[in-house]
């Protein structure tokens, strides 16, 4: 009987375990020197096995960000899953820095469970935060990456976007006739992903309003391309402009009432700003050569844009009604720049650059504007739309590998990379959340 | 001059057909050049002083509606990298596109604007448009009407051709006019 239960067991878990690694993001690159992080299993005083392992979640939450590393649990000396059974001796043994321990159990009375978690400092002997979270075992994915930012902003200092979310676009080309356009939502890990809109024609530029709750981007329905504003809850879309020419690069400002985007009605793409209240429509630049891509200033009062004027693609930043020769050039030592957006200290600048015309390379990049530093972040030859990670430690963008289009995401210091997994089509412009809890 | 366009328009429902069906066939640029040089082999021998009012009939086609035919049935017009001009070698053939808009004024034509990957996707969408103006600008220069043309612009979303070769590249960068 016990045999055959774990049969069972194993038949159930196999489906499971070979989808997951086939899905598991994969760490391209680490730090030298990792905090080590021991990572006990939580128990679990119910039946049956629960549908996602928490510690392992929490687990490849830290180790793909790149600062930690976990200690395998074949290797503890013990597997406490609570303070009265934890010896710090054991721990510094292993020089472990930090310990998590848990449990799970049924909810009294209830079909929910809770998570106990405890989060330890080894070597000063202390705890460092511990809880009691309660929800449905459909949600312990969730409460896996809550605990997740609570380690990790605990151990660094810096707020954990383990809960954030991540748009992208999928092209599935299916016959010469036909390609499969998608819009998509999943976990910022690339997990529980979800469509939200499915086209024949293309759909691009996703962008998120700054409380999370709709979304900005173009799609080609109309076989022309318009900008909609899609609730991600109820699903509610409406087409917002119908100007003639091009319609794009929609972008929320940072209070969430203005739009800005671009529009080549007047015969050549200039950026606008229409009010999403009173729909007045401000011009920002007027030049004849191409002028695309605008991303707002953290204060919301200018925006940073990519216009080729000299030729080729390099970076400007223009005041909001201001005089369209009030125009600040930001980049000079590039053969093309473009795609830039502010970090949230204002003075780095993420970009797309290409360092030569001999060079037909495209890489993710850090200018700051104040020392003119530049740090280039990848090393592969195809990479576009970055998009930052609403705690400033991660960009995600669009690259190539085997000739498909995924997302690779690094940290900002370049030192981190890690790949999100995919299943068919070219996966494309991801576009970070920001915070949503 | 205007003895030409008079011609022309003679044979333009002729013509019309004729490239409605060229619109949906193969567009490689080596087949046109071929079948340009075996139909002017064909019919070199009676091209001269042919009677064009009854149309139909090709052992008829003067050579000069023989060009015409042949260049109205190419409808993809390829760039050079980070060019947003059309080559000088399909001048000639673009000028029959505007002459064929002008001789029938109820036509209506898309121009599809692509651009290749490389670039930022929304500098590409730009691009593609730009790339499908410069065709815009010459058609209506040469006689059509503007009402007549929708320029659309794809950017590097719906490529020709896949793979990161200058191959592929080279057959991204195009815009195609679709007759609507």
């Amino acid at each position: 009987m016990k045999h055959f239960r774990l049969i069972f067991t194993l038949l159930v878990l196999l489906p499971h375990l070979s989808s997951y690694a086939a899905l598991n993001i994969i760490i391209t690159q680490g730090v030298d020197n990792p905090i080590p992080v021991a990572i006990v299993p939580f128990s679990w005083d119910g039946s049956g096995v629960l549908s996602e392992d928490i510690s392992e979640i929490v687990t490849n939450d830290l180790e793909q960000v790149g600062e930690f590393r976990a200690l395998g649990s074949d290797n503890m000396l013990g597997l406490p899953d609570e303070e009265n059974e934890v010896f710090y001796r054991d721990w510094r043994v292993l020089a472990q820095d930090y310990l998590l321990v848990g449990k799970i159990s049924r909810s009294p009375g209830s079909s929910l469970v809770q998570v106990q978690y405890e989060f330890f400092d080894v070597n000063r002997e202390i705890k460092l935060a511990g809880e009691v979270l309660t929800g449905n075992v459909t949600q312990l994915r969730d409460i896996a990456h809550e605990i997740s930012n609570v380690v990790f902003e605990q151990v660094t200092g810096i707020r954990g976007a383990f809960t954030t979310e991540i748009l992208y676009i999928v092209s599935d080309y299916i016959s010469p006739e036909l390609t499969n356009f998608r819009l998509e939502k999943a976990d910022y890990d690339g997990r529980r992903s979800q469509i939200l809109l499915e086209s024949e024609e293309p759909i691009m530029s996703p962008s998120w309003s700054p409380n999370g709750q709709d979304i900005a981007y173009v799609s080609f329905e109309t076989d022309l391309p318009r900008i909609y504003i899609q609730n991600i809850a109820t699903g509610q879309r409406r087409q917002i402009t119908n100007y003639p020419n091009i319609n794009s690069s929609p972008v929320w400002s940072p209070d969430g009432s203005k739009l800005a985007m671009v529009l080549s009605k007047d015969g050549s793409p200039d950026i606008y700003v229409q009010d999403l209240n009173s729909n007045e429509l401000i011009r920002v630049t007027e030049h004849p050569a191409i002028d695309t891509e605008p991303s707002w200033t953290p204060d919301g009062r200018s925006l940073v844009f990519m216009s080729d004027r000299t030729g080729q693609p390099q970076i400007y930043q223009m005041e909001i009604g201001a005089n369209s020769y009030a125009v600040e050039r930001l980049t000079y030592d590039c053969f093309q720049c473009a795609k830039a957006a502010f970090l949230p200290d204002g003075a780095n600048l993420v970009h797309v650059r290409r360092e030569t015309r001999q060079d037909p390379t495209y890489q993710i990049a850090i200018l700051n504007i104040e020392t003119l530093r530049v740090i280039t972040l990848t090393s592969t030859s195809l990479d576009e739309s970055p998009s930052l990670a609403p705690n400033g430690s991660m960009i995600m963008y669009g690259t190539k590998f085997d000739g498909r289009g995924v997302l690779d995401a690094v940290s900002i210091d370049g030192r981190v990379k890690f790949r999100l997994p995919s299943t068919t089509g070219d996966v494309r412009e991801p576009s970070w959340s920001p915070f949503l809890n | 001059m205007s003895k030409q366009r008079n011609q022309i328009y003679k044979v333009s429902l002729m013509v019309i057909s004729l490239f409605v069906l060229a619109a949906c066939g193969s567009t490689s640029g080596t087949d046109e050049a071929d079948a340009a040089e075996s139909a002017g082999q064909e019919s070199a021998g009676n091209s001269r002083g042919a009677n064009t009012s009854s149309g139909g009939d090709r052992d008829e086609l003067t050579q000069e509606e023989i060009r015409q035919e042949n260049a109205l049935r190419q409808t993809v017009f390829y760039f050079d990298f980070d060019i947003a001009e059309f080559k000088a070698a399909d001048r000639e053939t673009l000028t029959y596109h505007a002459r064929n808009l002008a001789a029938n004024s109820g036509m209506r034509i898309r121009l599809e604007g692509h651009a290749d990957e490389r670039g930022t996707r929304e500098y590409n969408l730009a691009l593609g448009e730009r790339r499908a103006n410069s065709i815009l600008n010459y058609l209506i220069v040469n006689g059509a009407s503007r009402s007549q043309i929708e320029v659309v612009s794809y950017g590097e979303e719906r490529p020709s051709a896949n793979g990161q070769t200058d191959q592929a590249y080279g057959r991204n960068r195009r815009v195609e006019v679709v007759v609507r």
